[in-house]
């Protein structure tokens, strides 16, 4: 084997790695859209506090790696769950527009709340591991093919979540009333349902995984800062919009894609390393001329 | 105790923005009966049964059901307290399968056993159902979704149940298998508050009708009786 096929193996690994993280991200843009037409431009900063979340759980309540994660599952799903109740709810009638402008606003306030109270400067899980920390620098190797063994952990974890979520979204009572929302909000209320409580889970079960991709972001790229989140989340909502936002394959098929073009725009041409990101975003202006729909979405039509 | 009127609308009075829709009226629902609101487009009579069911506010007037007010409370609020309604135009989920739309009907019973046996009761009514029961409801012809809409409020296990415009854009063998249905529901025990501009199809088969012109009560009586005024005649009936 040569070494660019070998480059080119190892680099699918981090594509798929890096496109999981967006897929799981993604998600959450996806779901919130496709039951409120909304950008929650907030999705990127929950990720980071789900980052922050586990960090403090970690040095400061002294829990087990592991433990923390969980934790910070759940505090983050209680986050978005409060996002939504605190910032969204109120505006559910309002003009589009002002829920638009409200969720960048919350995006500035996470941002800022995360400044002020966790410090501007960049911490690191590296030194909370202690001994697990080889979690980040075991290699496997396979020929020439070096995997850091992150790498497949990542992989693994994100299809796992992201089984559990469809799941949970096709199979389970709750997954059928946010399909139902999805359609048709107050018919959803007609049936008996609390329709501000699904909303609510679904804020709740977006941040989750946000927390998920946050956390295993940060063990992949070690340090983070209050604005960590917002490349991944700028790049997560390009996927779901890549992939057609309002639908949960669109927005797997977007960030696995996004994540794989990107890696492999660098694999093969190396010189372009720094305009990674302008890529992301011209495949955005492309889709958009395109198929505004997106891969996967359904072209919606407007009632006027 | 029961009362003997499930329903009680007194002087109510609904907006749309600024346009006064609903006027100030009275209606009674007695219970185990079917009862109908006719009127033109535009009458007011969708904006009565959406006030009722909690979709829209109404700036005055009271709702009583079963003894209990439930003006202005929210439609899942509503609902759970007996109330379905099969909404206009359907509004079935469609990118629910049949059976899931079903089952959203059910989705605040408990009662697994029964809830099955009212699936094989609905399948009874509409067997084309049966047939569709895995396919999107999104896929099925417009008399099916209106079976469908039935169905699902049926699910729900109301003890009234107000229908809007189910006859509405079908042909006419399945219009007239819509009005037995609602003949064969309400003899099984379910109250029905019906509102069609199929005025005659509705007053046949109503206890007592009530019609509506530009969000006012200006006729009432038994449903025999209404299909014989000359005024209605001539309005409604195109005779």
């Amino acid at each position: 084997m040569n070494l660019n096929s070998v480059l080119i193996i190892q680099n699918l690994f981090n594509g798929l790695m890096v496109g999981g993280l967006y897929a799981l991200i993604a998600v959450g843009y996806t779901m919130v859209y496709g039951i409120l037409r909304l950008i929650n431009f907030a999705h990127g900063d929950i990720m980071t506090m789900g980052i922050y979340f586990a960090f403090y759980a970690v040095v400061l309540m002294k829990m087990p790696f592991f433990l923390g994660v969980i934790f910070s599952i759940f505090a983050t799903a209680i986050l978005g769950f409060l996002v939504d109740r605190i910032a969204y709810k109120p505006l559910r009638n309002a003009p589009r527009i002002s829920a638009l402008i409200t969720a960048i606003g919350m995006s500035f306030f996470i941002e800022s709340f995360a400044v002020v109270f966790f410090g501007s400067n960049y911490k690191s899980f590296l030194k909370t591991l202690g001994s697990n920390s080889s979690i980040i620098f075991k290699t496997y190797k396979i020929g020439k093919i070096i995997i850091p063994q992150i790498t497949l952990y990542v992989i693994l974890i994100t299809f796992f979540t992201l089984l559990i979520l469809f799941y949970i979204v096709y199979k389970t009572k709750i997954g059928m009333a946010m399909r139902a929302i999805s359609a048709d909000i107050p018919t959803t209320s007609l049936m008996g349902i609390n329709v501000d409580l699904v909303i609510g889970f679904t804020f709740a079960l977006g941040s989750a995984l946000a927390a998920i991709a946050g956390v295993m972001w940060a063990l992949r790229y070690p340090n983070f800062y209050p604005y960590t989140g917002f490349n991944p989340g700028l790049k997560a909502f390009i996927a779901a919009v890549f992939g057609g936002i309002g639908s949960l394959q669109g927005a797997v098929l977007g960030g696995f894609l996004l994540g794989l073009i990107e890696i492999m725009l660098i694999t093969l041409f190396p010189s372009v390393m720094q305009y990674k990101d302008a890529f992301a975003f011209l495949i955005l202006i492309l889709i958009l001329t395109i198929k505004p729909s997106g891969l996967l979405g359904k072209r919606s039509i407007v009632k006027v | 105790m029961q009362n003997e009127n499930i329903l009680e609308i007194k002087d109510l009075h609904v907006y749309y923005g600024s346009i006064h829709a609903v006027k100030g009226i009275n209606v009674i629902v007695p219970r185990g009966k079917i009862i109908t609101l006719i009127g033109a487009n535009g009458a007011g009579k969708t904006t009565t049964l959406s006030c009722i069911a909690g979709l829209v506010k109404s700036k005055r007037g009271e709702i009583i059901f079963n003894g209990n007010d439930i003006t202005n409370k929210p439609s899942h609020i509503v609902n759970l307290a007996g109330i379905a309604l099969v909404p206009e135009g359907r509004r079935i989920f469609p990118n629910l399968t049949v059976y899931e739309n079903l089952m959203m009907g059910a989705y605040k019973r408990k009662d697994k056993e029964k809830i099955k046996q009212d699936l094989e009761w609905v399948f009874s009514l509409f067997p084309r159902l049966k047939e569709r029961i895995s396919q999107l409801g999104g896929t099925l012809s417009g008399g099916e979704q209106q079976m469908l809409a039935i169905s699902r409020a049926l699910m729900s296990k109301p003890q009234l149940i107000m229908m809007d415009e189910p006859s509405l854009g079908l042909a006419p063998v399945l219009v007239d298998e819509v009005f037995d249905v609602i003949k064969k529901i309400n003899s099984e025990g379910t109250t029905v508050l019906l509102v069609e501009q199929n005025a005659v199809g509705a007053l046949s088969i109503s206890d007592f009708g009530y019609v509506l012109e530009t969000g006012r009560i200006v006729l009432e009586g038994p449903g025999e009786e209404l299909l014989k005024n000359e005024e209605v005649k001539k309005a409604y009936l195109g005779i």
